[in-house]
């Protein structure tokens, strides 16, 4: 099956030369290096102001750390809290990428692969959901949320953010399954396979490129998620990471060097697993741009 | 590596006829069902259409449209948010919400920030995507390092930014440290000034997006056209102008209808770093943040969902008004490309 899919990489292997790079103008390097050095001083800085005391960082704001401390990550490390918070942030972010990927997955297959009467008007519905963010139902969802008793529940979060995450699940995979060569549903059907039985056997297995950019970007989405939870969730047990870090950041508010290693703590799982797939994020992406 | 070119080629042999087009009703044709199959399967067909998409329906139905329906409603009241709503007050909460001038400065903001966003943003990352589509060494590096800042939230952008901004922040100590100091202001709370800081903040976060979207678009252009014009002797700068900036232009205007829309709904950077209360004075409160602040936190739901009822309302406005007016072009040209 792969081979099927692979084949016509050849000829789009060919556009992009692959001999020697040439090291090219000196000045795209030095331009290239200025702009990555701002993108990352100030991640840096929250990192490496975790390794310095208060004190260091009152005298000297943006110096390096001298000698360097582990105490504050280390103290971060073994408290309860940031565990906790860790645990909820990715409890709700497994369920809701899970949540995403499967009602995500079989809406796009029939609006790929089924023709149908309503199917136009239902790839309307769910491309009119990119212009609901968020912010604008964040006040009525509070109100459903709570007369639903889901109040201080990781469900009351995870289920508005499958719900709104489906419009650009839905407007990525789409064209993925569409791919898939209508030969290949045929050679299924001659050999039995219902549509159903083609769905699991065949389109799950081979629209995974696809499914690992939505998963990865409804998980992403899901642990920097600040809005929803700062509504939802007003119970310290329940708090995710970002709602912990603000919390952290007020009570601490004089323990600079702790709020910035427990900051830096926080955002190591959403960057770990960006840079394992940014590649495929951004093919996803372009594809549901160009639309 | 063999996934992503064939991820890549999936996605763009159906760019043509892809989703936002889509609606409009070129289609793929699909499976042939022979007539003579009947009506079982057409039974059966509905079934699987049933219960295949009605989950992911439903979820979306009663948790972003049913929502704002229900925000419609309750704006008609005056309503402290317990028991059904009674104190129906008609239009009122609209008349206020359109005569409080703390309404008008946050429409004044988010203004600002629509227009200064695509000024700073676009302009810089259309020169960096050029710039990082050269071939050059470490670009897939490069690549992942410019997208960190789009990638942490913002809970950590804003708790880092603000530290760095205080008074006697980081920022302010590495310019004395530079022989700048007369550039050390208060960045957060001067009303002159913070609304600028946000706007550093945020492109500084989002900038990172745009030129990945555009590195994307420009690496779809064929070589072939910039290598024939470099041919019959058109210089780098030419071929950028009149080839490469042309055909960037539906990845472009995409681009800027995204960041007009987040512009509008901005809350979560300036609800973290200048608080609840702060934000109005220091010049940088959003519709969002007034709505939170005077529906929410004053614990009246009913003004609250009247606030998200015309935030929506403006947004919608000009989210159509762009797509009629600005991307109509891309779906015209993508339409007629179907047809051929």
């Amino acid at each position: 099956m792969a081979t099927l899919l692979e084949a016509p990489t050849a000829t789009g292997q060919r556009l992009r030369r692959l001999p020697k790079v040439a090291w090219g103008n000196p000045m795209t390097y030095v331009i290239a290096f200025f702009f990555v050095g701002v993108c990352i001083a100030p991640v840096l800085f929250i990192i490496l102001g975790g390794f310095r005391t208060n004190a260091q960082i009152t005298v000297d704001p943006s110096g390096l750390p001298g000698p360097w401390v582990l105490e504050n990550y280390v103290s971060v490390l073994v408290s309860d809290v940031f565990w906790r918070q860790v645990a909820n942030s990715a409890v709700a972010g497994i369920l809701t990428t899970l949540g995403v990927v499967v009602l995500g997955l079989m809406a796009s297959f029939v609006l790929a692969r089924y023709d149908f009467r309503l199917n136009g008007a239902m790839y309307s519905l769910f491309a009119a959901g990119l212009m609901f963010p968020m912010t604008v139902a964040i006040t009525p969802l509070y109100i459903l949320i709570r007369d639903l008793g889901l109040m201080n529940t990781l469900g009351g979060i995870v289920l508005p953010q499958i719900a709104f995450a489906l419009p650009v699940t839905i407007i990525i995979l789409v064209p993925f399954l569409r791919a898939i060569p209508q030969e290949i549903e045929e050679a299924a059907s001659i050999d039995g396979a219902s549509r159903i039985g083609f769905f699991f056997r065949m389109v799950v297995p081979l629209s995974l490129p696809g499914v690992i950019t939505v998963g990865i970007l409804a998980f992403v989405a899901s642990w920097n998620s600040y809005m929803l939870p700062l509504f939802i969730l007003n119970d310290e047990l329940s708090y995710t990471l970002p709602l912990g870090v603000q919390a952290f950041a007020s009570q601490y508010s004089v323990d600079t060097a702790r709020v910035l290693a427990f900051t830096s703590l926080s955002m190591i799982p959403a960057l770990i697993f960006f840079s394992l797939f940014e590649r495929r994020i951004v093919g996803g992406l372009t594809g549901a741009v160009k639309g | 590596m063999t996934h992503s070119l064939g991820e890549s080629r999936a996605t763009r042999t159906t760019s043509p006829e892809g989703p936002v087009v889509d609606a409009a009703g070129v289609r793929t044709p699909s499976p042939a069902h022979g007539p003579r199959r009947g009506k079982r399967i057409d039974r059966r067909k509905t079934l699987e259409i049933t219960l295949l998409s009605g989950p992911a329906i439903v979820v979306f139905l009663a948790f972003v449209i049913f929502p704002v329906f229900l925000a419609a409603y309750y704006g008609f009241f005056k309503w402290k948010g317990y028991g059904p709503p009674t104190e129906f007050v008609g239009l009122d909460n609209y008349l206020i919400i359109l005569r409080d001038s703390a309404f008008h400065e946050a429409l004044l903001h988010n203004g600002y920030i629509v227009v200064l966003s695509l000024i700073l943003q676009g302009p810089a990352a259309v020169a960096l995507a050029l710039l990082l589509n050269q071939k050059i060494r470490g670009r897939s590096v490069i690549r992942i390092l410019i997208f960190v800042p789009y990638v942490i939230s913002e809970v950590i952008v804003g708790t880092g930014w603000s530290l760095m901004l205080q008074s006697s922040g980081a920022v302010n100590d590495l310019f004395e440290k530079m022989g700048l100091g007369f550039l050390a202001v208060d960045w957060l709370s001067d009303p002159r000034i913070a609304l600028w800081s946000l706007m550093v903040i945020i492109s500084w976060k989002y900038i990172g997006f745009a030129v990945i979207l555009f590195l994307a678009g420009l690496q779809s252009i064929p070589e072939e056209l910039s290598e024939a014009a470099a041919i019959d002797g058109a210089s780098y700068w030419q071929i950028q102008r009149t080839i490469t900036l042309p055909l960037l232009g539906p990845t472009l205007r995409i681009w800027a209808f995204l960041s007009i829309i987040g512009s509008l709904q901005l809350f979560d950077l300036v609800y973290i770093i200048w608080g609840q209360y702060v934000s109005a004075t220091a010049g940088t409160s959003t519709m969002a943040t007034y709505m939170v602040l005077n529906g929410r936190l004053a614990g009246n739901f009913g003004y609250g969902n009247a606030v998200a009822v015309v935030l929506f309302l403006i947004s919608l406005v000009i989210a159509l008004t762009y797509q009629r007016y600005v991307l109509r072009r891309d779906t015209a040209g993508a339409l007629t490309e179907g047809k051929n």
